[in-house]
This record gives structure tokens, sequence and C-alpha cells, in this order.
């Protein structure tokens, strides 16, 4: 509740931004500091247990250690983007106040998706996250794929949209007494209504769609590609992680009856996603889009999340959150700072810049699930709440198989950075590389590191009250 | 000592200290001055616990540190027979390497040391780690300095041939972590010292005692026996080895097939083992028929191989599949003789890297029907590897001929076929050695031989202490097998033996 109000107010703040002050820089200072109020704002209602704003809200949002927890998780991760690519955000285009406008509207998309608790705020929440999003990924005016990606995701996007409105009125039909809240909608002890069934269906594909899950991850590669980069950081972390909050809550609270019918559903798209997500990025000559194809490989992972669906999965999912969304943001952090970004471009960077490429080399261990690092740690979540909660030994294999696989696309870039000499002709430049890039990024690495020793630091928090 | 710290902990800290101290020393001379100096420090840790085995002093051998956590996994390490011998090799490996590499040039040598110390620090946690979850995290943490140490310095192929090896070991090694996710979830809950309860727990005791039905025994052996099998490696597991070893830089081909290869055959003795003893009483024939197979396999590729490095990559896949198989006879002979013959293979092999290293830098040349002659020019390294040959085909006197006698007599005793057909491993092994020596020691020089000169007073070093070692442990094996009754018969008691 708390963060739903402060990240509208700070949108609209930063709106005006743009309209009052001159000085570009401003805008940034500003949006770290709104970052860092949402933070608090949250960390004091999960602390208190109950939020600042006393509105009646007629229950309609709920909230729970765990889902503020996970927020917290996420706008931690917001202020790390603010602090490592604020400058990137800046370079986009003109209008910098309104960039950090829609990415706080975005925000609070997120928390609402965090807390919500009936099917209209599910609803709401991915509206309000979706829409800033189409507007930011088409941000750069001059580019034409960053436009012709803005249409396709609006296109793809609206479409989801409209599956799920339509799942939504089908599971209300199958509501006897005709209500939006997600608690109450009865799966029967027996036999479920069709009505429940086909909605159920429909929310299915049109949140796997937001979070680009095969097989509706066609528009994903495209705008991840298109959209200027530090966009693609955001989108393609802290919003699809929101995507799966969404997913867990509202499966495990109104669908969790018939968690072993549906089950079957999620494992093919499990499947496919990591085998679509996997096998294509190994063919990327391009880091930005071999990333773009392995943030859905590592969605795949995520999937694992909900075919489990016990304690143990939702606290592998905030770790996998926290890992993939740290890891990614350092990478795309770099790859925005490069004017190219071929595999080949990365050659020898480990002798230009050190730093740089030993921070990279964290990230791409931890994406990789080296231990040691936060992604070993949620990767071995994810995994024994599998076997924890069905005994299917052999999806886990197949999940370890691709995770094997997914090494040879993340070493290529390794390797490009140590065991390659860099380009003498052509070199290719950083721009920017400045103390505090390179400070952020070794933060960034470190609580990669911390995470992977410690993950209970993160999990504590879930359970606080 | 117990009170603060304890033999396993120095043992996996002091490396990794060292590897950090090297990689910020700039002054490539101090970084190999630390790493010795520290080597040398772990060498004198190890030396020490061989004289504190016995069970009184349980407080400076084992240690458990524990914090309440979510899933049960603790820091739990601890020194027993078994781990006393690898560890000790382990130590005693890595000065001699760093003595026979101190005038040679590697760009960058301070990473270059510190990766190797670092590889060192992964490879004893391997050895001393009691908690499950540990075990992986270290098997799998060891390999990276390694793969940095492997594609950074080496061949022109390097970077492929070191990338196959490492996506075959990561392959493997997370098939072993679904493996240890499956026996985590049948483990008892466990409770911890303040009071705080987990489900399961990953332990060493709780893992032995999980009382896994057969069949589910049945195919998590095969789930850690792949992992383990591609790091010995066992035929048909095998052929990541000969390119690394051909394409690595001499240091890292030491610590892999010296030490590294180890790790398989103690993840064997230590985990498969005891962990599912039905599914080893079902398939202990079926490995020893692999590992038999695969010993003749390398070893007839050995004879007709050119390539020097590769021979001997082939003759250590060859000494690793008979350990191998001594380890499934399953009986008390056969197994002292696979574990004092893998502390010797570990040495012998590193005597033997270390001459034809000390080659390629003299001459540039690897390939057999290049060199010859070389024991005009350089008598004193032509009676190293002299000796250091006929330690690898096991001559009396020298110290792969107990073990070698051992590991026979125990497979004798499981079906004397076995011992029969592996045995002629041994006839190959005199061949391709014998012809090794024959034809790039003696003879004519040629162009490429004619202008080397002897070695120097740190390779002498490190070449002699390997010839003591040799005929030490050949004349008085016996402070090895102690080490190892320690271990065998806790190993078979837990397969009902």
């Amino acid at each position: 509740m708390n963060a739903i109000v402060v990240s509208a107010f700070m949108g609209i703040l930063m709106m005006f931004t743009g309209a009052f002050v001159k000085n570009r820089a401003v805008p940034r200072y500003l949006a770290i500091a709104g970052a860092i109020l949402l933070f608090l704002a949250n960390a004091i209602e999960l602390k208190q247990g109950q939020p600042l704003f006393h509105i009646n809200i007629y229950d309609m949002l709920k909230t729970s250690s765990y889902s503020l927890g996970f927020l917290a998780v996420m706008i931690g991760c917001l202020i790390l983007l603010f602090l490592l690519s604020g400058e990137d955000i800046e370079r986009v285009g003109h209008d910098v106040g309104e960039y950090f406008a829609l990415i706080f509207f975005v925000m609070c998309g997120v928390a609402i998706c965090a807390t919500f608790n009936t099917l209209l705020f599910l609803f709401l929440g991915i509206e309000i996250l979706s829409i800033p999003l189409y507007i930011l990924t088409g941000s750069n005016k001059r580019n034409l794929l960053s436009i012709e990606a803005a249409l396709k995701y609006f296109l793809m996007g609206s479409f989801s949209t409209g599956l799920l409105l339509m799942g939504i009125a089908m599971v209300y039909g199958g509501t006897p007494n005709a209500s939006f809240y997600i608690a109450s909608i009865d799966v029967g002890n027996t036999a479920t209504s069709p009505f429940i069934i086909i909605g159920l269906i429909l929310m299915l594909v049109a949140i796997s769609f937001k979070v680009s899950a095969a097989p509706f991850h066609f528009w994903a590669p495209d705008v991840y590609d298109g959209a200027p980069t530090v966009f693609t950081s955001f989108m393609s972390t802290i919003v699809k992680v929101a995507g799966f909050l969404a997913f867990i809550r509202l499966f495990e609270n109104s669908f969790g009856a018939i968690h072993k019918d549906w089950q079957k559903l999620i494992v093919v798209i499990t499947i496919a996603t990591l085998f679509i997500g996997n096998i294509t990025a190994i063919f990327q000559q391009s880091v930005k889009r071999m990333l773009a194809y392995s943030s859905i490989a590592q969605a795949g992972f995520m999937m694992l999340a909900l075919f489990a669906l016990n304690d143990r999965a939702k606290e592998g999912m905030v770790l996998y959150a926290a890992a993939y969304s740290i890891a990614a943001i350092g990478l795309f952090g770099i790859v925005s700072r490069m004017n190219e970004f071929t595999i080949s471009d990365f050659n020898g960077l480990g002798k230009t810049h050190p730093v740089v490429a030993f921070t990279a080399t964290i990230f791409l261990l931890s994406l990789t699930g080296i231990p040691l690092t936060a992604g070993f740690q949620s990767k071995l979540y994810m995994l024994t709440s599998v076997v924890e909660n069905s005994n299917q030994v052999w999806l886990v294999i197949v999940a370890v198989i691709f995770s094997a696989i997914s090494a040879y696309y993340y070493f290529r870039v390794i390797q490009a950075m140590y065991f390659k000499e860099p380009n003498t002709e052509d070199p290719v430049e950083l721009w920017n590389i400045n103390g505090w890039f390179k400070s952020v990024l070794i933060l960034l690495a470190i609580l990669t590191i911390i995470i992977g020793i410690y993950p209970e630091w993160i999990l504590g928090w879930l359970y606080y009250w | 000592m117990g009170e603060f710290i304890t033999f396993p902990e120095l043992l996996i800290w002091l490396p990794l200290i060292a590897g950090l101290l090297s990689f910020m020393l700039k002054k490539e001379g101090a970084a190999w001055t630390v790493s010795f100096v520290f080597s040398l420090a772990i060498l004198a840790v190890s030396a020490a616990s061989l004289f504190y085995t016995d069970p009184k002093f349980l407080a400076y051998n084992n240690v458990n540190y524990y914090y309440p956590n979510n899933i049960g996994n603790t820091f739990f390490v601890g020194l027993d027979g078994t781990s006393r011998i690898l560890t000790f090799l382990t130590a005693l490996v890595y000065p001699l390497i760093f003595l026979s590499i101190k005038k040679d040039e590697y760009k960058n040598a301070s990473s270059f040391y510190g990766l190797l110390m670092l590889s060192q620090c992964g490879i004893m946690g391997v050895f001393v780690a009691l908690d499950a979850l540990l075990f992986y995290i270290f098997w799998e943490v060891a390999l990276i300095p390694i793969y940095f140490l492997c594609s950074k310095w080496g061949g022109e192929r390097r970077v492929q041939a070191t990338f196959k090896f490492f996506v075959y070991t990561f392959a493997g090694s997370l098939l072993m972590l679904v493996g240890i996710i499956y026996v985590y979830l049948h483990t008892p809950p466990k409770v911890f010292e303040n009071g705080t309860q987990t489900l399961h727990s990953f332990s060493y005791a709780a893992f032995s005692n999980a009382g896994l039905s057969a069949g589910d025994q049945s195919w998590l052996f095969w789930l850690f026996f792949v992992a383990f099998a591609i790091k010995m490696p066992v035929f048909p597991l095998h052929t990541w080895q000969p390119d690394v070893y051909d394409q690595a830089n001499g240091p890292a081909t030491m610590v892999l097939s010296g030490v590294m290869v180890k790790m398989g055959l103690f993840g064997v003795l230590r985990w498969l083992l005891p962990l599912f003893p039905e599914a080893v009483g079902k398939y202990n024939h079926l490995v020893i028929v692999i590992a038999i197979i695969g010993i003749l396999y390398a070893s007839l590729i050995a004879i007709r191989q050119d390539n020097l490095k590769r021979l001997v990559a082939y003759s250590s896949i060859a000494h690793i599949g008979l350990m191998c198989a001594s380890i499934f006879a399953l009986n008390i002979t056969s197994m002292e003789g696979m574990m004092l013959q893998m502390f010797n293979h570990g040495v012998n092999v590193i005597g033997l890297w270390i001459v034809l290293d000390i080659i390629e830098k003299k001459t540039g040349a690897k390939k057999i029907s290049d060199l010859t002659g070389i024991a005009h020019k350089a008598p004193v390294l032509t009676i190293f590897l002299f000796v250091i040959a006929m330690a690898n085909i096991a001559l009396p006197l020298t110290n792969a001929f107990p073990g070698e006698l051992l590991m026979f007599t125990g497979l004798f005793e499981a079906n004397p076929w076995f011992a029969a057909i592996s045995g002629l491993g041994i006839v190959f092994v005199a061949i391709y050695i014998l012809n090794l020596v024959q034809k790039v020691f003696y003879g004519e020089t040629n162009t490429l031989t004619a202008a080397i000169n002897d070695i120097g007073f740190s390779q002498k070093l490190s070449l002699a202490i390997i010839v003591v070692v040799i005929f030490a442990i050949g004349i008085y094996p016996q402070p090895i097998l102690n080490l190892a009754k320690e271990s065998v018969p806790v190993i078979l008691g837990k397969l009902g033996m």
C-alpha cells in the first residue's frame, strides 16, 4: 500500500521536473532519492505490518510479509538500476523527467501486482505496469528498431490484455456468488466448472505473455533488442519478475486446490521456454540479443516455482528474482555503455577494462549457476522445490541439462573478454567508465556473492510476520 | 589449536589467502615467493595432521560450523584416512610444481600463481568436506581457477579444449546435484544446537543413513557415477582429457592429472559407496568391465601415440581405470592398494609431466618422432626420467609396485579374469613407456635436441624429491597403508562387508 502511493506520487513529481527544471542531472538525483524513499516506505510497512495511509479499500489489496519482502527486492533492484544506469536514461532522449516518471508508474503497477486481492486489481496492476513500458520501448524516437519494437510490444500486449480480461470474465461467471475476490473463486471439490477451466487457461496464457514464457515469447527478443538498453534492463528484470509474483499469487490463492491439474500445462510451458530460450541464445552474435534470449531461458527456470508452488519454491522465486535481476542489470549496464555489442566487441576487455570484465564474469557465472554466486542458490532452491513437490526427477534433469547448455553462451563472453586479444584496428569504445560506474558494478558483484553464500540474508525478511 | 582453528580449515584457507595475495602483488618474483612459501606452509600443516590421527584429537581434525538456515547446510569439514592421503598428496605436489617452474616466464605471472593456489583451495575443500552441499560447492569451485588457467596459458587450441572439459564436468556435476537434492529430501530432520530445526540436512551422517530404496539407489548411483567418471575420467567419458593435456600449460596439467582426477576416485570412496550400498552390489561388476575396457583401449592408443602429452594422457586413463576397477572389486586388499596407488600415481605422473614440460620448453617439440638423443645433452634429466618411468611401469622397489600388487591381488580375489585381462595393461605400459624413453632420450641428437642444456637447480631439486618419494614408498609403503587401513574397513562396513 505504501509503495503504491509513494510510487504514484513520485511518478507525478518526476513529470513536473521535466517542465520546471532545466538541469538534466536533477531528475536523476531526484529519482534515486525517490527510489530510496519508495524502499523505505515499503520497509516501514513490512516492519509495522500496516500501511501509513489508512484508506478503506474494502480488502481489495492484501499484503503479506512475503509479498512485501518480494517487493523490497524489486525496489532494491530499481535503486541499483538507477545508480548504475541513471546516466544512460538521460542519454536516451530529451524528456529525461518523463522516463523516470514512467518508470515510477511501472513500479506502481508492480506494487499492485504484489498486493492485489481481486481479479480487478490484478488487471489494473498488469495494465499500469504495461502501458508505460510501451512508451519506454519506443522512447528512442530516432531509431526505427525502437519504434518497431514499441508497436510490436503494444499489439502483442493488447492481445494478451484481451485474453486476460476474457479469462477474468470467465472465472467471474463461473464463481457462484459473483465475486472478484481471488480467494472466493470456487474451483469445486469434485468437478470444476468449465468456465473456471477456460478462464484459468486464458489467464495462464495472458500472464505467460507478460513473463515471455514460450510459446508466447515471440515479442520478447525483438522488443528487448529494439528498446534502449537501459529500458531492456528494466523490463527484462524487475518487470518480468513482478509478472512472476502476480502469477504465483493468483494461481496459489485462487487455483491452488486444483494445482495438480494445471501443473501439467506448466510442465509443457517450462520445457518449451527452456528449450527455445537456451537453444536460440547459442546462435546469437549480439550480446544484447543473447541476453534477451537468455532472459527467456531464465524465465523457464522461474516457471519451476509455479510448478512446485510450495514454500521452498516461493523462497526460491525471491532468490531467483534477486540473483537474476542483479546479474542482468549489471550486464545490461555494461552493454549500454558500448556502441556496438557483438561478442567480438568484448574481445580483450579483461585487458582494457579489468574491473568491468571481472564484474561481468561474476554476473555471467551467477547466471550460469556456479556455486558461491546468487545464481547457484536460487537454482538450488528451485530444483529442490520441484523434487519436494512431486518427486519429478526427470523434470529436474531436463532443467539442469539446459543449465549446462546455458554455460555455452555465457562462457563465450568470458572467453572473448579474457582469452582473445583486443581488436587493434577498430577498438570498441566504452563511454564514461568512471569510478562511480565501477563502484556500483563492484557493489552488484559483492551482492551477488553475499546472496550466494548466505541467502538467508534475504529470505529472513519473507517471514518477518 | 583445536580451539581456534583445525587442520582442514587451515588447508582450505591458507591456499585461498595465498591466491588472493598473489593476485594483488604486481611483482612476479614476489608472487612466486609468496605462493611457494604458502605452499610449503600448507605442506607443513598437512604433514603435521598426519601425526594427529588418533580419535582423541578429533577436535583438531573435525569442525562443524552451523548457522541457522532454511536448508540445513553447515560448514562441516574433517580429516580421515582417505582424505589425509589425498590432502597430503595435494600439499606435496604444489611446492614441487612451483619449484619446477621457478625459472619459467609466464605472462601475468601473478595471476598465474594466484589461480594455481586458488585451485588448491578448491581441491582441498573437496577432500575435507563432510557436508554434501559444501562438497558440491568445492567440487565446482575447484573447476573455475583451472578453467581460467588452462584457457589463458597454453597451446593454440586451448580455449576450445578447456571449454569442452568445462562443459563435460559441469554437466556431470549438475547431474550429481540432482542426485544430492534427491538424497537430501530423504534425510531425517536436523536439530541445530540453538534449537532451530530443518526438515532435512546435508550432513554426511544424514546422507549415509538416508534409507533409500533399492530402486532409487539404482538410478541415483548412475547420476553420481557419471559425475565422478567424467572427472577420473573413465572410458567412454574420457574424450576431454587428451585434448586438455595436449593444449594446457605444464603446471595446470600437473594439477589436473596429479590431484584433480583423484577427486573422481575420492568421490566414489567418500560418497558413492556408502550412500548406495545396494546399487554398488548390483553394478560393481559392470563398472569393473567398463573400467577394464578403458584400460585396454587407452593402452592400445598410447602405444600408437606420437604426441608425448597425449601418450601420458592415455597412460593416465589406463592407470585410473585400474584404480576404478579395484575400488569396485570391494575387498580390503584391492581398496588399500588403490588408496596407496592414488598417492603414487599423483607423484609419478607429476614427475613425468615436469620432465615433459622441461623438454617442451627447451625444444618446443612434443612429438616423439621429433626428439632423440636427449641423454647426451641432459644426463641428469635422463636419470630422473628413467626412475620415474620405471615407477610408471611399477618395477619392484618403486612406489607403484606395492600398490599395483595389492590391486591385482584384490581384483584376482574378486574374479581371476578381471586380474588377468587388466594385467595386460601392465604389459602395454612397459611397451609404450620404454619406447618413449628409448626414442626420446637415447640415440643420436638431432637439430632440435643438439642445442639444449641440462636442467637447473630448482628443477633438479623438485625431481630429486619425487625420486626420493618413489623409492621411499617403494621400500616402505606402510605409513600410507596405515592411513588406508583406517578408512577401508569403514567404507566396507557401510557396504555390509
